[in-house]
């Protein structure tokens, strides 16, 4: 990694993915001890910046952080620019006043984090921009995918759901292409971006098609407050017509696995009875995901910060 | 008797096909005597040897600000970004606050300008009251205040019934009706071009039909009516496609486009800088080449900046949130003089697009060299290398995607009304 911030898996090399994955996997070690804390990060501070409501995703960074013993602080605010009459470069500016050691910035407008990183002297990690990248979840989908299956190159994974407002999808795209599999997206017409194939994946809008022989099969959460009646016209057609159920499964690989980077719509985008059981392995990534976000924190929080030292990265 | 030498540059005058070395002879505000040896006896001597001597640069297209927005620009400050830019006049937009769509807003801009702008400023008067779209304006009133056009820019008159009564109106007062062509129902809540670049980055896509779908309905209703359709930055292959063959057909259209829609493309978007952000926005290298042939070939009639001052505050703020639009008119000639480099317009034409097509297509007293004309005049160094510094520029904001860009090829002076008003080596030069 040449950067010392964390914003798009689209700008990281093989080589930086790896070096990634194996410190998680050392980390994924110590989640097992019974004293899970070690004091690599002790005198860090690092900030959870969420500018969007996340239960999920600030928790796992939280103890990511506290297992690592870096004093973590949250900072939820769910206001915009305009209503707080405060510009996102303000925030960033002020917040790095107080020297922070690390930044987790989660936004739901694109492009925040890169800002804020292009602003602060610490290194910022992407916790999810609006429909650009999440990055930890790709990676942590990565790690997970690598031991389910002993390798990710070589593998077929397809995408399938709300891709045109996934940045899961997104970093995923980028992850598994680096580590050389074939990725598929799927959907209907209108929830796959103008340009996808320009990402190097294949376009689906069968379904059918997209698990063909798949390794690996991975749902999108559907907003469905949101989309439901404009991106397509209900619930039922499209759970019947993209929803992952042991019977569309078939299609895909006998030994396929499920995936969801969570919150699940049961029954919407995946079938109640897969949610919980293998082949699909949710949880696996949840508790992944804290080794991972463990992983990213040591190697950018855990940098020497004198001038002319040797980063991690 | 003031008299003005303009000595010894290339003089390129499209009014009359005119390409040839010479001076420019000004007395009293008038254009005297163009010829290769003009007897300088008294005259003041402005040097333009090595450079383009043309008629000033006219811009149909700019938001001054006036009244009500005064922090981003005011007719000062706009005025004296203009003559920089070699802008001698300079149309401005109506959505200001109040809005101009009374003849007593466009009184009070032509009477700011008299005391304040070293440029000369034609107000653009809204089409509909209040730029809602629903109830056309005194167009007579207006005209008669001194308005030069008629525009909802910034909005965009979706219900069709009232374009058409809109255009057809303003048939009475022989001014074109400048569109804002952007379908909203298309653009959504789109921000960027539609396409891969708006895929990678996650950020809503604005379609390039939404232009083409509302210039087809215009051009349909220019057809209709009689009127003239005057169609604002042109951004898209589609766009200037149908007004090259509403034109053949005889439909009364002019169009313009910006610097920006003729030289940078999505692509400039990638880094999430909110200088990229416009309405419309960058497009693909496609639209790009296209926007660029139509001009070559005199689809696209003129070239305007679309000069949309923005607080840094304003801009500093997320991708989605941040006002679209970019400051123009102190970075439009260098930025342009790429197209001559380039091959697709040659410097009598590049003129041409600046000056003559905009003072022709809002019935100006401008755009020509010939002796009687008003001396609204600018000298250009096509080779001068300068870097542009938006926070020392004369706009009060500095959103530009160029700040920090070197350039080959400034303004070096601009004379309005026969009276230098800005050189490059002693900036503006007003009272």
């Amino acid at each position: 990694m040449i950067a010392t911030d964390l914003i798009a898996v689209e700008d990281l090399e093989r080589a930086d993915l790896e070096r990634i994955l194996e410190t998680a996997e050392r980390m994924q070690e110590l989640s097992r001890r019974t004293v899970k804390k070690v004091p690599t990060l002790r005198g860090r501070t690092i900030v959870n910046l969420f500018f969007e409501p996340s239960t999920r995703t600030r928790t796992s960074f939280e103890i990511a952080g506290k297992r690592l013993s870096a004093d973590v602080i949250n900072f939820s605010t769910s206001s915009s620019s305009l209503s707080k009459h405060e510009s996102i470069l303000d925030t960033a500016r002020t917040l790095d006043a107080m020297q922070p050691d690390a930044v987790v910035v989660r936004h739901q407008v694109a492009g925040v984090p890169k800002r804020i990183a292009d602003v602060l002297d610490s290194p910022v990690i992407n916790a999810g921009d609006g429909a650009h990248e999440h990055p930890t979840q790709a990676l942590l989908d990565l790690l997970t995918v690598q031991q389910e299956k002993g390798r990710i190159d070589g593998l077929t994974v397809a995408i399938v759901g709300d891709i045109v407002h996934s940045r899961v999808a997104r970093s995923n795209i980028y992850g598994f292409l680096k580590m050389g599999a074939e990725v598929r997206v799927a959907g209907p017409p209108t929830m796959l971006p103008a340009g996808i194939e320009t990402l190097g994946v294949k376009a689906f809008i069968s379904l059918r098609e997209a698990l063909d022989g798949a390794d690996v099969v991975m749902a999108l959460r559907i907003q469905l407050e949101r989309l439901a009646g404009s991106l397509f016209p209900s619930i039922r057609e499209y759970a019947e017509t993209f929803g992952i159920s042991r019977a569309t499964l078939r299609y895909a690989k006998d030994d396929a696995i499920v995936m969801h980077p969570g919150p699940v719509n049961r029954g919407v985008e995946l079938a109640h009875d897969l949610a919980d059981h293998r082949p699909s392995v949710i949880l696996d990534q949840v508790r992944n995901g804290v080794a991972l976000r463990m992983a990213v924190l040591y190697l950018l929080a855990g940098r020497e910060r004198a001038v002319g030292a040797e980063g991690p990265l | 008797m003031s008299r003005l030498l303009v000595r010894g540059g290339r003089i390129l005058d499209p009014a009359r096909n005119r390409d040839e070395a010479g001076d420019v002879l000004i007395e009293d505000g008038v254009i005297v005597a163009v010829d290769a040896a003009i007897d300088t006896r008294g005259a003041e001597v402005l040097d333009a040897e090595g450079g383009w001597i043309a008629p000033g640069f006219v811009d149909l297209h700019a938001h001054l600000r006036v009244p009500g927005q005064e922090y981003k620009e005011d007719i000062a400050s706009g005025g004296r970004a203009a003559v920089a830019g070699g802008f001698t006049a300079v149309a401005c937009m109506a959505n200001t606050q109040p809005v101009n769509d009374d003849p007593s807003v466009t009184d009070y801009i032509l009477d700011r300008a008299r005391q304040d702008s070293p440029a000369r400023v034609y107000p653009v008067a809204a089409a509909t009251r209040g730029l809602a779209g629903e109830v056309m304006t005194e167009m007579v009133a207006l005209v008669k205040a001194g308005a030069v056009a008629f525009s909802d820019d910034g909005r965009t008159i979706m219900d069709s019934g009232v374009m058409r009564r809109v255009l057809e109106y303003s048939r009475l007062v022989e001014r074109p009706v400048i569109t804002h062509a952007e379908d909203r129902t298309l653009v959504g809540e789109g921000v960027v071009n539609e396409g891969p670049v708006s895929t990678r980055l996650g950020l809503p896509g604005n379609p390039a039909a939404a232009e083409a779908v509302h210039v087809a309905r215009d051009l349909m209703l220019a057809e209709l009516t009689g009127a003239h359709l005057h169609v604002a930055h042109v951004s898209t292959a589609g766009a200037v496609e149908l007004i090259r063959r509403a034109r053949e057909r005889g439909v009364h259209v002019t169009a313009e486009v910006t610097p920006h829609h003729l030289t940078l493309t999505d692509e400039a978007t990638a880094g999430y800088d909110t200088h990229t952000k416009m309405a419309p926005p960058l497009r693909s290298a496609g639209d790009v080449r296209a926007c660029r042939e139509g001009l070559a070939d005199g689809t696209l009639d003129a070239i305007a900046t679309d000069h949309a001052p923005h607080a840094v505050h304003e801009k500093e703020v997320e991708f989605t949130l941040a006002p679209p639009g970019i400051i123009g008119l102190e970075t439009a000639l260098a930025v342009v003089l790429e197209l001559v480099r380039e091959g697709v317009l040659s410097p009598l034409e590049l003129v041409r697009r600046l000056s003559t097509e905009p003072a022709r297509i809002l019935k100006l007293a401008a755009g020509s060299l010939a002796v009687g004309a008003p001396a609204d005049v600018v000298v250009v160094d096509p080779e001068r290398r300068w870097t542009y510094d938006a926070a020392k520029g004369y706009s009060k904001s500095r959103n530009s995607p160029w700040d920090g860009r070197a350039f080959d090829g400034r303004v070096v002076a601009t004379v309005v009304g026969g009276s230098l008003v800005y050189h490059a080596d002693r900036g503006v030069l007003v009272p």
